[in-house]
C-alpha cells in the first residue's frame, strides 16, 4: 500500500477532520518539535532536500523560492500567502484538501512561515468554497487557542498571524503577483517581475506565495526527512501528487498517487475508463492551461519533465478528458471564451488577442469559418502564447490548448470550415 | 478620521462599518481593505449601488472613482442589483464536456431569464462562473452558498421548482 | 557607459537605462506606447518588442520589452530581425481591432502616436471581420474632451493622472477588453493638470476641447515658441493660430523648466487673446464723456500731443508685460518717472526674491525641484499660484521611493514595481498653509496658520536651527522642532515660498530657514514664486520707483501699460485714478483701468508680440509672436506694446533695438540678449518658418477676399517668416515653432530633438539665466506684523487677470464664498451656506458661507478674483449676513478646490 500522507485523514464520508483527530494522527507534532527548536536554515536545507516542486503549476522548487527571501534585516512584515484561488478549469483537488483537512494546511503554513521568518499570513481562497472557508477559518481558531498560531508560538520566540482572505473572483488572482495586488485591496493586475515577490511582495515586503497542496506537503516533510518524501515517488520528482480525471470516464474523481503515476493508471484504473461508448480523443494533463496530449501520451509517467518533453505542462495534474464524441474545435472554444474573458485586460496580446480567437473559432463551430481562420488562429497564436510576448503567463497558458488542439484535430478544424457546419452537434448521441 | 459627521458613511449601518473596521485592523492601511469592504456591504445588502460605493469610499478614504475601479474589476461584486439569489453556472471546461450548456439551457428556460439577468419576482439572477472546483460532478450550479451537482435536467427542476 | 550591440552595430548607451531609452536615445525608431519619458516602464502595450540574445551564437533569440529591459554591457538585440518585427506588427494589428478608424474625423489626426506607430511597424491589412466594442463617452468639463471608443488601452492616462498628478476621479474601471478610462460619473475632470491627458494619451481619447471648438490641422497651424502669461513659473508653450485666433497650446519642452508638462491655466488660459473684450482700436473720451473709437494715428498723435503739453509724466509698467514693452515705456518718461507697477507690497516682496537669487544658495528650476529630498512650504499655495512647480513637488515626495528602489536594486524606470515597494513611504513635505492644500494628500506634516502664523513659525525654524530655542511655552513647539529636524536630517532640502499670501514677511522667514540651513547643508535650495510671468523681469530692471510715489507725485499724464490699477492697488484704486489728469491706457483687455482712462492704444498679447519674460528662477526666455494681429481680414491697429510706445515718441525700433538700449541702462539684464537668436539670425541662410511645410490652403485663406496671393507679411522683429518658407527643424528650440521629425508627426517627436531622451535641446538650449549666484544670503530680522483678518486665496482659475478671459477657464472660477472656521462663524452669526454681504463705496459683494475648521481661527478666507479687487489691501472689512439668502447656482469650482480625499 503506497503511502498517501495528503490525504490519510481525509474521508469526506466521515467529514472534515477536526483537531482532535488530526492530533491523534500526529498532527502539529512537527510545530511542536520545530518552532523554537530547530534552526529555521536547517528547514528550509530538508526543503530544498526534499525537491518538492510547486503543486500550482508551475512546478517552481520550493525550497529554491523560499531561499531567495532576503534574511530579515529589519523588524518589518514579511509574508506567507497560501494560494487558494483554485479557478483553472479542470482543477479540484485544493478544495478537497482545505475541506476536509483544514488543519493541515495551518500546519503547513505555520512551519513554512517559521522557516521563511513570515509573522503575517493570508490563505488566499476563491468566494465560491464556501466549506472550505468556514472550516479554515474554526481551524485557525482551535490553532490560536492552542498557541499553535499567534504570539510566541509554543513558547518561542516566533509569532505567526495567519487571517483567510476571500477573493471577489477572477481566474487572474491565481496569477501570484496579481494575487498580492487583490490582497492590497487593488485591481488583480499583475506585476512586472522582477522584483519578485520574495523580495518585493505584499506591500512591498518580502512575500512568498504557495499553493495550497505545496504547503500540506510541509508538515509531512519536516516530520519524515527529505529521503522519505523522495522516496515516494516514482520516477525524479518527489512525493505524492492530487491527480484527478474529469470528462466522460467512470469513476471521476481525485486521487493521491505517488508522482510519476503513468496516465494510463490515472485513467484505467482509478477513473476506471472511459465510459460506455466513448474512447478517449486526447486529454489535458493538468488543466485548462496546458496543451493537449493523445493516446499515446497516457503511458508517460505523470511527473514534470516526462509532460514537458511531450509536449504539454504537467499544471495541476487533473486531467480533462476529450472524448471521441465531444467536438474538440467546441472545446477550445470553451477554453478560449474562458480565458478571453479572464484577461485583466493589461497587456495588448491577450486583452486584445483572445477575444479575436475565441470570435474566431465561435465563427468556426458555428458553421460559419472562412478559409485562412486556421493560418489566423495560428497567427495569433504564435503571437499571444510566445514566451515573454505578454506581462504575464495568462496568455501563454490560455493559448496551449489551441496550439496543440490545432496540431492534434487540425483535421477536425479543417472539416468544419470545409462543411460549414460542426458534426458533432449533429450526432447528438447524448 | 471623523466619522461620526458623515452623512454618507451614515448611510452604512453601525455592524457593516464595525465589520469592514476589524477587516482594517489587520492591513496597513485603510484603503487596502477595499474589497473587503465591499464584499461586506454586499453581504449585507445583495450589492454595490452608488450610494453604497460613495459611502465605503469615503470610510476607506479613498475617491469614488478608485474604488469603482477596484469594484468593476472583480465579477463577484455586484455593481447592479441582484435577485435575492445569485446563481453561478459553471460554464468552463469539464461542465461542458458533460453537457453543461444544455443543463444551462434547462436552467434559463424554467426561470425564463438569460446569464445576466433577474427573474421576476426578483428571486434569481443568473451568472456565468468559472470553474467550481467539482469537475468530478459535472455539471455543476451554485444556488446562493449551496453546491449542486452531477446535474440532470430533473434536477434542475427540482432546484427550482 | 554600456556598449550594447544592436543588429550588429555597437551602440554606447547609458548605463542603468532601459533598452528602449537606450534604442531611442541612439536615434533609432522602436515603436511604443506606454513608456513615456516622464512616467517610466510598466510593460503593458508591448509594442517595443525587440529580440534579445543570449550570446554571440544564439541565433533564434527571444522576444522581450525593450522598455522594461535593462542595458547590460554587451548584450545582443536585434530590432529588425523578423520575429521582432513580425510582432510589433500584429501588436498595431490587434490594437486596432476595436479601434474605429476615425482618423479623418478625428482631432488627433496628423498628429497621432498611434497613426505613426501604425505606418511604423507596417501594419496595414485588416484580417478581422468581426464587430468592435464601443463605448459610451463622458462629459468631462470645458477643457478636455472623451472619446473612448479610440482608446487602446495603454494605461499612460490613469498613470498620469492618478500616479504622476496625484488626481482621483479618474481610473480604469472594468478589464480584459472592456477596460474604460474615465470618472466615476460624468463631471469636470478635478485634477489641475487634466489638460496633459491631451498630449499625454497617443490617439484621440482625450482632446483639446478649445481646439476642438475651431478646429484645425496641427499641419494647417502657424506656430510659434511661447512662453506661458499664466504665472511666474515660466513655462514653454507652443501657441498656435489661424484666421487670427489663437487656436490651441500645447507644452513645449524644456529640459529645465517644465519638461512635457503643463498645467491647465497654462494650456487652455490663452483664450484671452480671442476674448470679446479685446481692445482692438484705438480710442479716445470725447468732452461728453463718451468714449470714441479713433485710427491709430490720430489716438497717436493725440496722446503725444497730451505728453509733450504736461509739465509731468509718468509711466507705470507692467509685471506682466514683455521686458521690451516696459523698457519702450521707460524711455519714452525716463527712467524717474518709470516705475515696474507693483504694489509696494508687491515691489517689497520681489525685492526679497531679487536677493534670493543674487545669493548663493541653489534657486532650483522646476526640474530641479524634483531632486530635493525634504520640502519646507511657507504660505505658499503653489497649485494654485505656481501650478507647475507643485507637479515638481509631488514628483520630489516620490524620492523616498527612489532611495528604496536603489537599496532593492531596482531600476528607477520601473515605474509599477518601485510604487509597489515605497507603497505610502514619501520623502518629507512639510506644509504651513492657512487653508487645505492640494498637496496635502503628499504631505508628511501640514500646518493651518494665518500669515503671520506662518511667518512666526518660519522664523522660529530657522532659529532653531542656530540652536535657538524657542519660548517653552510656544504651541508651535512640536511643530517647530519636527520640522527642524526633518529638514537638518535631509541631503538636499528646499524652502517654498512666495508673494501669494501678500505678506512680505513670510518670505524673510523662508529666507532665513534657507540661510539657516544653507550653514550646516549647502545643498540647500531656495524658491520663492513670484507674482506674474514678468514679476521678475520687471523687478530685475527697477525695483526702485514707488507706485504710489510716483502717483502721488501729482502728474498730468500717467502712461500705463498693460495693467489694470483696479487689481493693483485694490481698495485705493477708485480714488487713485479719479485724481489722475490724463490717464492713457496700452492694454489689449478691456478692464477697469481702461474704462477710467482719457485715451486708449490697442497692445498687442504675447501671442501677437515678441517679447522676454524673466520667471522665478531669474530665467529670462523670449517668447515669439505666433501671428499678426488682424492680418486675416482688415488691417489692425493693434500692436506690440513697446512699437506703439515707441510710435508716441516718433521712435521706430526692433525689439532687439529696444533690447539693447534696455541692457546698456541696465547691465543686470544683459544676459537678456542671449535668451534666443535676434532678428538677424538664420540657418544656412534662411530664416525660421512658423508653418509646417505642409500647411494647406495659406494661400487660399483669403481668396474670398481676393484671389491674388497676398503677400506674407514681414517680421522685423524676429529671425522667423509668417509663412512655410524656411528652416523647421534645424532651428534652435527658441526659435522653433512646432515639433515634427519625418515619421514622428506627433509630440512624442520631440525626442528627436533632445541629446538623449528627456535630455537638453540638441539645436541649442532656450532662455538664460540673469543674475549670478554670488553673494551671501540675507539674513532678515525677524519681527512680524500681526495682520487683518482677510486671506485671500489664489484659484489656479480665476486669479489670473489674463486667462480669466478664455471662456472656459471663466466657466470654472469660483463663486464668492467665505470661508472660516466655526469661531468666525460664531462671532459673524453664520453658518454654512449662508449669505454674507460686503458694501462699501457704492460697491456691493455676496458671498457664500462655507465652514472649514482647518481654518485658523479669525481668518476670513476669500477668492482673489476681480470682483474682489476692491478687498485687496485692507485690514478690516464689515460684513454683515444676508436674511434669506439664497445661494447663486451650484456652488462652482471652488469647492472642488478643497481636498477630495479623506485624510
Ligand atoms: C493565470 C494564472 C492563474 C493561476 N492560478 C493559480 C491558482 O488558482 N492556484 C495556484 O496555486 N496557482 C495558480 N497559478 C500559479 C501561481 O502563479 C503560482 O505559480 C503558484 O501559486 C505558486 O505556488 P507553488 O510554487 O506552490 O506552485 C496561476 C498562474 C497563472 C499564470
Ligand atoms: S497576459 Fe493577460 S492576464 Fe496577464 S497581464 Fe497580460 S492581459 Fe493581464
Ligand atoms: S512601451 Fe514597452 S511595453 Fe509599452
Amino acid at each position: 500500500m503506497t503511502e498517501t500522507p495528503l490525504t490519510r485523514n481525509i474521508n469526506p464520508e466521515k467529514g472534515p477532520t477536526d483537531l482532535t483527530a488530526y492530533e491523534a494522527n500526529g498532527g502539529y507534532q512537527a510545530v511542536r518539535d520545530t518552532i523554537g527548536q530547530a534552526d529555521p536554515k536547517s528547514v528550509l536545507e530538508t526543503i530544498s532536500d526534499a525537491n518538492l516542486r510547486g503543486r500550482g503549476g508551475a512546478g517552481f522548487p520550493t525550497g529554491m523560492k523560499w531561499s531567495f527571501v532576503p534574511a530579515p534585516s529589519d523588524t518589518g512584515h514579511r509574508y506567507l500567502v497560501a494560494n487558494a484561488d483554485e479557478m483553472e478549469p479542470g482543477t479540484f483537488k485544493d478544495r478537497l484538501l482545505m475541506e476536509f483537512d483544514p488543519h493541515q494546511l495551518v500546519e503547513g503554513m505555520i512551519l513554512s512561515a517559521y522557516t521563511i521568518s513570515a509573522d503575517i499570513g493570508y490563505i488566499f481562497i476563491r468566494h465560491e468554497y464556501h466549506t472550505a472557508i468556514q472550516r479554515l477559518r474554526e481551524a485557525i481558531q482551535q490553532a490560536e487557542d492552542r498557541n499553535y498560531l499567534g504570539n510566541n508560538i509554543q513558547g518561542s520566540q516566533f509569532s505567526f498571524k495567519l487571517h483567510v482572505h476571500v477573493s471577489a473572483g477572477r481566474y487572474i488572482c491565481g496569477e501570484e503577483t496579481a494575487l498580492l495586488n487583490s490582497l492590497e485591496g487593488k485591481r488583480a493586475i499583475p506585476r512586472a517581475k522582477p522584483p519578485f515577490p520574495q523580495v518585493s511582495g505584499l506591500w512591498g515586503r518580502p512575500t512568498i506565495v504557495n499553493n495550497v497542496e505545496t504547503l500540506c506537503n510541509i508538515p509531512h516533510i519536516i516530520a519524515n526527512g527529505a529521503d522519505w518524501f523522495k522516496s515516494l515517488g516514482i520516477g525524479k520528482d518527489a512525493g505524492t501528487k492530487l491527480y484527478g480525471v474529469s470528462g466522460r470516464v467512470n469513476n471521476p474523481g481525485c486521487w493521491e498517487l505517488p508522482i510519476g503515476t503513468t496516465g494510463r493508471e490515472i485513467v484505467e484504473q482509478h477513473a476506471a475508463g472511459m465510459k460506455k461508448g466513448y474512447s478517449l480523443r486526447g486529454f489535458l494533463p493538468g488543466g485548462a492551461s496546458t496543451d493537449f496530449l493523445i493516446d499515446e501520451h497516457l503511458d508517460l509517467p505523470m511527473d514534470y519533465e516526462s509532460i514537458q518533453q511531450a509536449g504539454s505542462r504537467m499544471g495541476t495534474g487533473t486531467m480533462i478528458i476529450l472524448d471521441d464524441k465531444t467536438c474538440p474545435v467546441g472545446m477550445v472554444a470553451n477554453l478560449e471564451k474562458f480565458f478571453a474573458r479572464e484577461s485583466c485586460g493589461f497587456c495588448t496580446p491577450c486583452r486584445e488577442g483572445l477575444p479575436w480567437v475565441k470570435e474566431i473559432l465561435d465563427t468556426i463551430e458555428a458553421g460559419d469559418g472562412q478559409p485562412g481562420d486556421i493560418e489566423t488562429l495560428e497567427r495569433q497564436a504564435k503571437f499571444i502564447g510566445g514566451l515573454g510576448n505578454t506581462h504575464c503567463a495568462h496568455a501563454p497558458g490560455a493559448i496551449e490548448p489551441l496550439t496543440s488542439g490545432l496540431k492534434y484535430f487540425r483535421d477536425d478544424f479543417e472539416a468544419h470550415i470545409k462543411d460549414q457546419k460542426c458534426r458533432y452537434s449533429q450526432e447528438a448521441v447524448r | 478620521m471623523n466619522v461620526a459627521n458623515n452623512n454618507l458613511i451614515n448611510a452604512l449601518s453601525a455592524g457593516e462599518i464595525a465589520e469592514i473596521e476589524a477587516e482594517i485592523t489587520h492591513l496597513p492601511d485603510r484603503k487596502s481593505a477595499a474589497i473587503d469592504a465591499l464584499k461586506i456591504v454586499q453581504h449585507h445588502r445583495g450589492w454595490i449601488s452608488d450610494e453604497s460605493l460613495s459611502s465605503i469610499a469615503q470610510l476607506l478614504g479613498v475617491a469614488n472613482a478608485e474604488l469603482d475601479a477596484i469594484a468593476t474589476f472583480y465579477n463577484l461584486i455586484y455593481r447592479q442589483p441582484v435577485g435575492e439569489q445569485v446563481i453561478l453556472f459553471c460554464d468552463s471546461v469539464s461542465c461542458w464536456i458533460m453537457d453543461g450548456d444544455k443543463m444551462c439551457d434547462a436552467v434559463k428556460s424554467r426561470l425564463n431569464i438569460d446569464y445576466g439577468e433577474t427573474t421576476a419576482d426578483n428571486k434569481y439572477t443568473l451568472l456565468p462562473v468559472t470553474c467550481l472546483g467539482a469537475c468530478d460532478h459535472a455539471p455543476v450550479l451554485m444556488v446562493g452558498d449551496t453546491l449542486h451537482s452531477d446535474l440532470t435536467t430533473d434536477k434542475v427542476d427540482e432546484i427550482f421548482k | 557607459m554600456t556598449v550594447i550591440h544592436v543588429d550588429g552595430k555597437e551602440y554606447e548607451v547609458e548605463p542603468g537605462s532601459n533598452l528602449l531609452e537606450a534604442l531611442l536615445s541612439a536615434g533609432l525608431d522602436v515603436p511604443y506606447f506606454c513608456w513615456h519619458p516622464a512616467m517610466g516602464s510598466v510593460g503593458a502595450c508591448r509594442q517595443c518588442a525587440v529580440v534579445q540574445y543570449a550570446n554571440d551564437d544564439d541565433t533564434q533569440g527571444r522576444i522581450i520589452m525593450s522598455c522594461m529591459t535593462p542595458v547590460t554591457d554587451n548584450a545582443r538585440f536585434s530590432v529588425a530581425t523578423e520575429s521582432a518585427s513580425g510582432f510589433r506588427e500584429s501588436v498595431i494589428e490587434n490594437l486596432m481591432l476595436n479601434h474605429p478608424h476615425d482618423c479623418p474625423v478625428c482631432e488627433e489626426g496628423g498628429e497621432c502616436h498611434l497613426q505613426d506607430m501604425t505606418v511604423m511597424v507596417g501594419h496595414r491589412d485588416r484580417q478581422y471581420t468581426g464587430k468592435k466594442r464601443t463605448h459610451k463617452n463622458q462629459y468631462l468639463g470645458p477643457l478636455v474632451g472623451h472619446e473612448m471608443n479610440r482608446c487602446i488601452t495603454c494605461y499612460r492616462c490613469v498613470r498620469f493622472y492618478q500616479d504622476y498628478a496625484g488626481g482621483s476621479d479618474l481610473a480604469a474601471f472594468s478589464s480584459r477588453d472592456k477596460v474604460y478610462f474615465g470618472r466615476a460619473e460624468d463631471g469636470v475632470l478635478e485634477n489641475e493638470f487634466a489638460g496633459n491627458l491631451v498630449d499625454v494619451c497617443p490617439t484621440g481619447v482625450f482632446t483639446d476641447k478649445t481646439l476642438s471648438k475651431h478646429y484645425t490641422r496641427k499641419w494647417d497651424l502657424q506656430s510659434a515658441a511661447t512662453i506661458c502669461m499664466g504665472c511666474a513659473q515660466g513655462c514653454n508653450t507652443y501657441t498656435s493660430e489661424r484666421y487670427g485666433e489663437v487656436r490651441r497650446v500645447h507644452n513645449r519642452f524644456h529640459q529645465d523648466v517644465n519638461g512635457y508638462f503643463l498645467c491647465d491655466r497654462g494650456r487652455f488660459g490663452a483664450g484671452f487673446v480671442n476674448s470679446d473684450d479685446r481692445i482692438k482700436q484705438a480710442g479716445i473720451r470725447r468732452d461728453d464723456g463718451l468714449y470714441e473709437a479713433v485710427s491709430l494715428a490720430e489716438a497717436v498723435s493725440q496722446a503725444s500731443d497730451m505728453i509733450n503739453a504736461s509739465q509731468r509724466v509718468v509711466g507705470i509698467g507692467s509685471a506682466r508685460a514683455s521686458l521690451e514693452s516696459n523698457q519702450a515705456l521707460r524711455t519714452l518718461v525716463g527712467a524717474d518717472n518709470y516705475c515696474n507697477g507693483m504694489a509696494d507690497i508687491e515691489r517689497e516682496m520681489h525685492a526679497i526674491i531679487i536677493e534670493a537669487l543674487k545669493s548663493d544658495i541653489a534657486t532650483p528650476s522646476m526640474r530641479e525641484v524634483e531632486q530635493y529630498d525634504a520640502i519646507l512650504i511657507l504660505g505658499e499655495d503653489i497649485t494654485n499660484h505656481a501650478p507647475r512647480l507643485a507637479l515638481s513637488v509631488r514628483q520630489a515626495t516620490r524620492n523616498k521611493a527612489g532611495e528604496m528602489a536603489v537599496e532593492t536594486k531596482l531600476a528607477l524606470w520601473q515605474d509599477a514595481a518601485v510604487r509597489e515597494l515605497a507603497q505610502n513611504s514619501l520623502s518629507p513635505l512639510m506644509i504651513a498653509t492657512p487653508t487645505q492644500d492640494r498637496l496635502d494628500d503628499v504631505a508628511t506634516l501640514s500646518t493651518r496658520l494665518d500669515s503671520a502664523g506662518i511667518a512666526r513659525l518660519g522664523f522660529a525654524i530657522a532659529d532653531q536651527l542656530h540652536d535657538i530655542k524657542i519660548a517653552e511655552d510656544d504651541a508651535l513647539e512640536a511643530t517647530v522642532s519636527a520640522i527642524t529636524e526633518t529638514l537638518s536630517a535631509a541631503k538636499r532640502p528646499l524652502v517654498i515660498s512666495g508673494t501669494s499670501s501678500r505678506n512680505a514677511d513670510v518670505m524673510r522667514s523662508a529666507a532665513n530657514v534657507a540661510a539657516a540651513l544653507k550653514e550646516i547643508n549647502p545643498n540647500t535650495g531656495l524658491c520663492l514664486c513670484a507674482s506674474e510671468c514678468n514679476s521678475v523681469g520687471v523687478a530685475l530692471m527697477d525695483n526702485e520707483h514707488s507706485l504710489t510715489a510716483l502717483l502721488g507725485s501729482s502728474p498730468d499724464t500717467v502712461v500705463v501699460l498693460e495693467n489694470d490699477l483696479a487689481t493693483t492697488l485694490g481698495a485705493d484704486f477708485k480714488q487713485i485714478a479719479s485724481s489722475i489728469k490724463n490717464l492713457v491706457v496700452i492694454d489689449h483687455l478691456d478692464n477697469a483701468t481702461a474704462s477710467m482712462s482719457d485715451l486708449v492704444l490697442p497692445a498687442a498679447t504675447f501671442a501677437e508680440a515678441e517679447g522676454t519674460y524673466v520667471n522665478n528662477e531669474g530665467r529670462a526666455q523670449r517668447s515669439m509672436a505666433v501671428f499678426v494681429p488682424g492680418h486675416h481680414g482688415a488691417a489692425s491697429d493693434i500692436k506690440a506694446s513697446y512699437h506703439l510706445l515707441d510710435n508716441l515718441a516718433d521712435r521706430s525700433r526692433t525689439s532687439s533695438e529696444v533690447r539693447a538700449e534696455m541692457v546698456s541702462h541696465s547691465p543686470q539684464l544683459q544676459k537678456v540678449i542671449d535668451a534666443a537668436p535676434s532678428e538677424d539670425f538664420t540657418v544656412r541662410g534662411s530664416k525660421i518658418a512658423r508653418m509646417s511645410h505642409r500647411a494647406s490652403g495659406r494661400t487660399a485663406m483669403l481668396a474670398d477676399v481676393s484671389v491674388h496671393e497676398p503677400q506674407q507679411p514681414a517680421d522685423a522683429d524676429s529671425a522667423m517668416t509668417f509663412s512655410m518658407e524656411g528652416v523647421q527643424q534645424q532651428a534652435p528650440a527658441s526659435l522653433r515653432a512646432f515639433t515634427w521629425s519625418p515619421e514622428w508627426n506627433s509630440n512624442q517627436s520631440i525626442m528627436k530633438f533632445q541629446e538623449s531622451v528627456a535630455g537638453s535641446d540638441r539645436f541649442g538650449i532656450s532662455g538664460a539665466l540673469l543674475v549670478e549666484k554670488t553673494q551671501p544670503p540675507v539674513v532678515y530680522d525677524a519681527t512680524v506684523k500681526q495682520i487683518g483678518q482677510l486671506v485671500p486665496q489664489h484659484h489656479i482659475f480665476g486669479s489670473d487677470p489674463l486667462s480669466n478671459h478664455a471662456e472656459e477657464l471663466a466657466s470654472l472660477a469660483p463663486q464668492l464664498y467665505i470661508k472660516m472656521n466655526d469661531q468666525a462663524a460664531g462671532e459673524l452669526g453664520v453658518s454654512s451656506d449662508d449669505g454674507l454681504s460686503y458694501q462699501a463705496d457704492g460697491q456691493s459683494l455676496e458671498f457664500r458661507v462655507i465652514i472649514d475648521n482647518a481654518i485658523p481661527d479669525n481668518c476670513l478666507v476669500y477668492p482673489l478674483v476681480p470682483d474682489t479687487d476692491c478687498l485687496t489691501g485692507l485690514d478690516e472689512v464689515s460684513l454683515t449676513r444676508i436674511d434669506d439668502w439664497t445661494p447663486p447656482g451650484p456652488a462652482g469650482k471652488a469647492q472642488l478646490i478643497t481636498s477630495d480625499r479623506a485624510n
